[in-house]
């Protein structure tokens, strides 16, 4: 039996008995949207119908869905370009996240973004950020931004194992850590950056979250399979944050099942299928929340595949959605450049913006 | 009776009169607070205006630019000192790639209010890392603006304005002329109370009829020197255009002045190859090529890194000498 099957802690954790069984539900529902999306947007890529990178969440989504499950009004998130799963957790629709893929401009970003930038800051979730660590100084803007502005809150910033070694994130722990900024950094350990093992790439003592120590800043490590096991011990972090107003780096273990990005051929050449395979059997972040749903009594298998199909068809309706949609205009190349001249003030009608000829 | 401040000074009332406007507005760079600015721009401001408003910041350029950006995302207004502008080059993923571009990426969903500013010059012997004058490279990226002003009236004018402007703003001062002394009236002499120059407004600093120099930063002053002697010494009358903000561009100013004179000489400290007179001469032959009597030329920094030697330093930059030999030629 899977590790993460057993009957385990966390579950007990204040935070996991405050869930009400529609709640859990939900969990499910949310990890399950978010990988019906993903395979659908696959399906798309691979029909030359998506452009660029892909770069898919797969096998991680317990890391998202548990740690959004706990956030507040005042609770900020921010990620890298693996970003489906952050999106589609803080609450942004199926169809404006495809529409982006196919680049339309019914996208959440009008089609400027792509896979690797969805933002929806209106649900306090921030991108969405192709550079490798770039958003990490960014995440800690936001936990300054509700520091300096008084609000109870916090800002979570995921980056990846491979991000670790990036000088952006060491200069964000230090401010962080040196101006008690409310602010959790995760770090996804999926194990590889690209094709480079985490053996391959850094230099640390036990483990990647350790080198919170050099700053002085409180850290965890741990395995995300397990939702509750995500929310009880995140939810430490998020409560030094909240009432302490400090910092936690966090650490946990996860998988991606697929290549670095869809363009990855190597995907089974720096790791073995047995590996994957072993992934896929053992640490199914939604088998393993499935398979607790029903042994507590919370929803029996046929309504979990009532889910999964409904799920199924929104993904579905997205790409239709998304086939669809126009394209952005030729003329809205020029919006979204600059607030003054997209509002039209008299700051953006002062002077030449742009240099066409 | 004018009130001559130094140029820093301007600056300081700039930042003193926005901190007092708005709450939002934050101060932040390595030495601003406590140690009052390597330059003592900020002089004064932290007795006044205490910690959460006057910022020391570890020497981590790429940490708090990136993290001011990251704040103004949730509407604080930092305005963020570089303590040279050349170090924009470890803060420039997050200057480049997050301020220019995140509302573009996010469809518009962002902005970021934020000012960089900083000294952005040659001419004081610090060899090339310290040398920089990167307002070439910042014009090049929508999504940025970037402000030059070559004197305190400007200066503190602009800086209102970049401060109150809810996008990127890259603010490039001089060391040279931080200690420089013009006329910047009280706020109680001004008709509206107050000193703010839009952004994308250029002046003509000297009006002329022969030929337009036209320049941005410090390169006006020496324009105005070389303009001056050029009359005293050769009776010719020159116009000294000032773009003060280069993105956004006061082009109908830089035409009209062309449009009059027929020639024009581009001046710079930054390098020729793709510097901003490459640009606006560019513009000129588009736009008054039938106007031209000649060839638009340049006056740039000397093309290699800045040279260290004091007496080589001073011939690297523009001088007057080179303006008036470039305007001899077309005379
Ligand atoms: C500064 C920078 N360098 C390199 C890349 C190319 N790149 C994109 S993702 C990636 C691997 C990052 O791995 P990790 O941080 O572990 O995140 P994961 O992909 O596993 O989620 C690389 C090398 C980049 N986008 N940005
Ligand atoms: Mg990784």
């Amino acid at each position: 039996m899977p590790k993460a099957l057993s009957p385990n802690l966390p579950s007990q954790a204040p935070i996991n008995q405050a869930l009400k069984p529609s709640d859990k539900v939900d969990l499910y529902r949310t990890m399950v949207r978010i990988r019906k999306f993903e395979q659908r947007s696959l399906n798309s890529y691979q029909s030359g119908k998506v452009g660029g990178f892909l770069h898919l969440y797969i096998g991680q989504e317990s890391v998202v869905v548990g740690t959004q499950s706990l956030l507040g009004a005042n609770d900020h998130t921010i990620t890298a370009y693996r970003n489906h799963g952050h999106g589609l957790a803080a609450g942004m629709n199926m169809n404006e996240c495809m529409a982006e893929l196919y680049g339309r401009a019914t996208g959440c970003s009008k089609g400027k973004g792509g896979s690797m930038h969805y933002f929806a800051p209106d649900k306090n979730y921030w991108g969405g950020h192709g550079i490798v660590a770039g958003q990490t100084p960014l995440g800690t803007g936001l936990a300054y931004g509700l520091k300096y502005r008084g609000l109870k809150g916090c800002a979570l910033a995921f980056l990846g194992d491979g991000a670790v070694n990036q000088g952006s994130f060491h200069e964000s722990l230090n401010l962080a850590a040196l101006w008690d900024l409310p602010i959790i950094y995760v770090i996804e350990n999926n194990g590889y950056s690209m094709g480079t093992s985490q053996r391959r790439s850094s230099a640390y003592p036990s483990c990647l979250a350790e080198r919170a120590e050099g700053y002085g800043m409180a850290w965890d490590q741990f395995d995300g399979t397990n939702l509750y096991e995500v929310r009880a011990r995140t939810q430490v972090a998020i409560e030094r944050a909240h009432n302490e107003s400090k910092p936690t780096l966090l650490e946990i273990a996860t998988y991606r099942w697929e290549g670095h990005s869809v363009a990855d051929a190597m995907k089974t050449v720096y790791r073995t299928k047995e590996e994957i395979e072993k992934y896929q059997r053992e640490h199914d972040p939604i088998m393993v929340w499935k398979e607790i749903l029903i042994s507590e009594n919370i929803a029996t298998e046929a309504e979990l595949k009532q889910i999964d199909r409904a799920a199924q068809k929104e993904a579905d309706e997205a790409a239709d959605f998304a086939e669809v949609s126009p394209y952005p205009e030729p003329e809205s190349i020029f919006d979204d450049v600059y607030w003054e001249t997209d509002n039209k003030t008299e700051a953006g009608n002062t002077g030449r913006h742009f240099f066409n000829d | 009776m004018p009130r001559l401040i130094e140029y820093r000074e301007a600056i300081r009332e700039a930042l003193d009169e926005e901190l007092a406007r708005d709450p939002m507005v934050v101060v932040m760079g390595e030495e601003v607070a406590q140690y009052n600015g390597a330059y003592k721009v900020t002089k004064g401001l932290w007795e006044k205006w205490g910690d959460k408003r006057m910022v020391d910041t570890p020497i981590s350029e790429a940490g708090f630019i990136g993290m001011g950006i990251g704040a103004s995302m949730l509407g604080v207004r930092p305005v963020m000192e570089l303590m040279f502008w050349s170090f924009y080059t470890v803060a420039w993923d997050q200057i480049v790639n997050n301020a220019a571009m995140v509302r573009y990426m996010s469809g518009g969903k962002i902005n970021c209010p934020i000012v960089i500013r900083g000294p952005a010059n040659g001419g004081t012997n610090v060899g090339a890392t310290h040398s920089h004058t990167p307002e070439n490279i910042m014009a090049s990226f929508p999504g940025m603006k970037c402000v030059v002003p070559s004197n305190a009236y400007d200066a503190k004018g602009l800086l209102k304005a970049a401060i109150r402007d809810n996008d990127p703003v890259m603010f490039m001062e001089s060391t040279k002329l931080y200690g420089e002394k013009w006329d910047v009236p009280a706020n109680e002499d001004l008709p509206n109370g107050e000193l703010v120059i839009p952004l994308g407004v250029a002046d003509v600093k000297r009006e002329g009829t022969d030929l337009s120099l036209i320049a941005h930063g410090r390169a006006v002053i020496t324009c105005l020197e070389a303009a001056k002697r050029l009359e005293e010494e050769h009776g010719i009358h020159c116009e000294v255009v000032d773009l003060r903000t280069i993105r956004p561009l006061d082009e109908d100013t830089i035409f009209d002045s062309v449009r009059k004179t027929h020639k024009a000489i581009y001046v710079e400290e930054g390098k020729p190859f793709c510097g901003v007179g490459a640009q606006i001469a560019y513009m000129i032959q588009e736009r008054c090529f039938d106007d031209l009597d000649a060839p638009v030329l340049r006056v740039n920094s000397l093309d290699a890194p800045a040279i260290y030697s004091p007496p080589l330093e001073n011939l690297q930059l523009p001088y007057a000498d080179v303006i008036i030999e470039k305007a001899l030629s077309i005379a």
